[in-house]
């Protein structure tokens, strides 16, 4: 039995270690907001935190989660929006807005860990972020905003 | 009486979103709810005191219920399209509630693709909205005892200028909705300068949930007591199971059981595939699931296709007489005529979608009927196919759209929601089919693979005294007719019939190439290919005879001018000249602002840096590019600026529609850097973003900056136009920051590293 907290929730889980956090938290807790691209972490459409860092919720097995604290797009607008999340509407970012989950959790890690980035720190931070309708610039406008704000 | 009335009409209501209910975002729930299957397809519109049309509804609280007929894939279209009902509604957008219609023919064409939601509806809303309008008018006068032409609307409301009265579209719902339906002549439509919206624009209406990950896409269905499939399709299209493991599946927790699916009747159309489907309680079990099924499989005749000796052939096509679609003066006699000659051969690879939601439906059969919830860009489509493999009415098949994590032409056909169906009567309760990555590159329906010949005769500046093009790959059509090898006119008239380029002999052919895989329509289609050979090659006459690239193209366009294309058979993307005439001054308009626009000529480049321009016309939009490109020594690509220029026509949503090119520039990015599809011994290479790869955060242009043309010529698309041009001009600008040309894409294809 695995023991984790999903967006501050105690849960437990008792099925197959080996399946990715992606499907517990779409199939099994229904939490869709995180999404699904490639299975294989090649596109960041899953990203999630463990602990407060970015981790593909694809390749994260549910052995490697017992006891962490797992945080899901659900839960970072709850309670009015991220300064990511206004500044992702300010510059109207999304198109089909698919990739855009990822995009922001890997965005909020991002300007945890490098409040003001350069263009180059944004690429680096960015570039597995896969955006298929190619909203990209929007991204690094919106990243720009959100980085006058503390996250 | 509002609330009395309300309750009535919303008896029909199981109550609240409970067990065996659907969840979807706010949007989608209501229509869902019906207990009544009498009322399963009837909208909130329909439903609503006041509605004179199938797109419009108000109730007598003010609400004003607005049905989005078209699929929401990131183009806002949900949002433009009510937006201008709204607007000749006099509507406060506050107050409107937008809708998503299921397939229904009596909306209309659905298949949102081909540019042109906007263009073909934009009368059809406004009608809708000032029908409405015209009828609450005429309620307030009757009621008023004064005549209608001293009433108008504002916001919301109709007043009597005159007597300072003043009524809200609810209250006069009601009495407006016993008065008969204007007849289209006599409806009045606002003024340009009184638009509260068009032109202005508006936020996607689904912009926050986007943000906050409530935004539910096909891949978010959910049914209660659903279970969840994968299916292992054959690896060459055609190909059937011959044996199979039906139990080792079963040893995977989770997984329920295998079935299998028949293979396709050819023509291929829309059906499914075929192939074993493993049934799981989870979508990961089912992956899982399917590593055990160990399948033969009978690989039929497309197993000799490899795409390698393919190209060869396509070029040598190319290179002979081929079917003549358009011929102006005597291009051979001319050719003869000894003046110099240059040529060229051109190739663009198959292309996947890659829409960053793989293919995925959910489906219900129960009682003779389908429920199914997709991400579809064309939902009678999806009516059609089902109905067709389940031997059931159409009207017996429900298709609810949700929205798509992109489509880009994939998502127009539903073969992935016929197979939720087609599993949902085998298994006796819902279920939803999802597709992997790997599914989705490996079982596309690619753009087409494309070899194209060129050759020009020139006079002492250069300049094309005669003009030969020769297109060749596998058509469109071949997925309804298995012996179709040429292009379609729809196709062909994509950048090729329609070359408009002021040459007296001109002969324009297409050559026969069978299809060996599923052929598809992708954002832009036939242009890609048509737009990378023409302008690369006036690209390379211009260099030939040591002419300025942008000046050359306008040279070659010419004066401005309607292209007569009528006797070609010419399609003109479905509208008419008379709309929609060929004009070559806005093509030069486009052009000249983007020279101007990119500072061409003028602007020192860095080392390493070259500017490329490309022109083109698709869907009716009229589009220049200017791409900026720096070339590393080890010959890295990177695209620090590019410029847009688009005329195309009457902009509803500006902001959208720069997000629009602003995406095109990304797409065209990844066509030109890694696009490419390839087969050996007939099933696909590739499988995911490792070895198909699409443009990155580091790899996309750093800077699109799109510049929309004022115009009050009627609309045309956005969606696609900006792909064309983009990709030569990228490759002409590799021209000139590097000297290498670019003939065959992608990119891989060429060293671009600095020798030594
Ligand atoms: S789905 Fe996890 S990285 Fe693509
Ligand atoms: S917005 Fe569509 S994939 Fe990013």
């Amino acid at each position: 039995m695995i023991q984790l907290k999903v967006n501050g929730v105690d849960r437990s889980f008792g099925g197959n270690q080996n399946m990715p956090l992606l499907w517990y938290l779409r199939d099994v807790l229904g939490l869709t907001g995180t999404k699904f691209g490639c299975g294989v972490a090649l596109c960041g459409a899953c990203t999630v935190h463990r602990n407060g860092e970015a981790v593909r919720a694809c390749v994260t097995p549910m052995s490697s989660v017992s006891g962490a604290d797992i945080t899901t797009i659900e839960a970072v607008g709850e309670k009015g929006l991220h300064p990511v999340q206004a500044a992702w509407i300010q510059h109207n970012v999304p198109q089909c807005g698919y990739c855009q989950s990822g995009q922001i959790m890997q965005a909020i890690a991002l300007l945890r860990a490098t409040p003001k980035p350069t263009d180059e720190e944004i690429d680096e931070g960015m570039a597995g972020n896969i955006c298929r309708c190619g909203t990209y610039q929007r991204i690094r406008a919106a990243i720009k905003t959100a980085a006058k704000e503390p996250v | 009486m509002s609330a009395i009335y309300n309750l009535s009409r919303r008896g029909f209501l199981k109550g609240i979103v409970g067990s065996g209910a659907f969840v979807l975002g706010a949007h989608y729930v209501p229509r869902i709810l019906w207990a009544d299957e009498t009322v399963l397809n009837r909208t909130e519109a329909d439903l609503a005191t006041l509605h004179p049309n199938v797109f419009v509804g108000i109730d007598s609280d003010g609400t004003v219920h607005i049905v989005a007929h078209r699929s929401e894939m990131g183009t806002v279209i949900r949002t433009s399209l009510p937006m201008v009902v709204a607007d000749e509604l006099d509507a406060d957008w506050k107050r409107v509630k937008v809708e998503q219609a299921i397939g229904d023919s009596r909306y209309g064409d659905q298949n949102t693709d081909g540019s042109h939601s906007i263009r073909s509806f934009y009368d059809t809303m406004r009608v809708a909205g000032a029908t409405a309008r015209f009828m609450l008018i005429q309620a307030a006068a009757q009621q008023w005892g004064v005549s209608p032409a001293d009433c108008k609307t504002d916001l919301h409301a109709v007043v009597h200028p005159a007597s300072k009265r003043r009524l809200g579209y609810g209250e006069l719902a009601s009495a407006a909705s016993k008065l008969p339906v204007p007849k289209k002549e006599d409806l009045q439509f606002k003024h340009k300068d009184a638009w509260r919206y068009i032109g202005k624009g508006m936020d996607s209406l689904d912009l926050t949930d986007l943000c906050t990950g409530k935004a539910v896409y096909g891949m978010d269905a959910k049914l209660d007591g659903m279970v969840y499939a994968s299916i292992e399709h054959p690896p060459v299209f055609g190909g059937k199971v011959k044996s199979y493991d039906e139990k080792a599946p079963l040893q995977v927790a989770g997984v329920q059981k295998t079935v299998p699916i028949d293979p396709f009747k050819p023509p291929c159309a829309f059906q499914p595939l075929g192939g074993i489907a493993v049934i799981a309680d989870n979508t990961w079990s089912a992956f899982q699931g399917r590593k055990k099924l160990n399948i033969a499989w009978e690989n039929g005749p497309n197993e000799t296709y490899n795409s390698a000796a393919y190209e060869k052939e396509l070029h040598e096509t190319a290179r002979q007489p081929c079917k003549v679609i358009r011929s102006e003066g005597d291009v051979d006699s001319t050719f003869a005529k000894g003046e110099p000659v240059f040529e060229g051969d051109y190739y663009v690879p198959l292309l996947a979608h890659a829409s960053m939601e793989p293919m995925v439906a959910l489906a219900e059969f129960k009682d003779g009927k389908v429920r199914a919830w997709a991400p579809t860009q064309n939902p009678q489509a999806a009516q059609a196919i089902i109905s067709q493999e389940l031997g059931i009415p159409k009207e017996n098949v429900i298709c609810h759209v949700t929205l798509l994590g992109g489509g880009f032409g994939r998502k127009s056909k539903p073969d992935y929601v016929a197979e939720a169906a087609v599993l949902s009567k085998k298994l006796a309760k819902p279920v939803k089919v999802v597709w992997s990555r790997e599914d989705d590159i490996k079982f596309d329906y690619y753009n087409a693979v494309a070899a194209m010949y060129l050759k020009a005769s020139l006079d002492a500046k250069g300049k094309p005294t005669a003009w030969l093009q020769r297109s060749v790959f596998p058509p469109i059509p071949s997925i309804y007719d298995v012996n179709a090898v040429y292009g379609d006119p729809g196709h062909l008239a994509q950048g090729w019939t329609d070359m408009p380029y002021d040459i007296p002999n001109l002969r324009i052919e297409n050559g026969p190439a069978k299809a060996h895989v599923r052929i598809g329509w992708l954002r832009s289609v036939a242009n890609i290919y048509h737009a990378f050979a023409v302008q690369t090659f006036t690209d390379e006459l211009a260099h030939r005879a040591g002419r300025d690239p942008a000046e050359y193209l306008l040279d070659v366009i010419g004066p401005p001018r309607t292209i007569d294309l009528k006797s070609t058979g010419y399609p003109n993307y479905g509208a008419s000249f008379e709309t929609y005439p060929w004009e070559t001054g806005r093509l030069r308009r486009v052009t000249e602002l983007v020279i101007e626009k990119s500072g061409w000529g003028k602007r020192k480049l860095g080392k390493g840096h070259g500017l490329g321009i490309a022109a083109h016309r698709s869907f009716l939009t009229y589009v220049a590019a200017v791409v900026e490109v720096e070339v590393t020594d080890d010959g890295d690509v990177k695209i620090p600026r590019v410029e847009m220029v688009v005329d195309a026509g009457l902009v509803v949503n500006p902001e959208i529609t720069r997000a629009q090119f602003e995406g095109a520039a990304v797409f065209g990015t990844s066509v030109a850097r890694s696009g490419e599809i390839t087969a050996k011994d007939g099933a696909i290479v590739q499988s995911n973003f490792n070895d198909y790869p699409v443009a990155r955060i580091d790899e996309a242009p750093y800077q699109t900056n799109v510049h929309i043309i004022d115009s009050d010529a009627p609309p045309a698309g956005v969606g696609e136009p900006g792909v064309p041009p983009f990709i030569p001009a990228l490759c002409n600008a590799i021209f000139a920051a590097t000297g290498k040309r670019i003939r065959q894409l992608p990119l891989t294809r060429t060293n671009l590293a600095r020798a030594g």
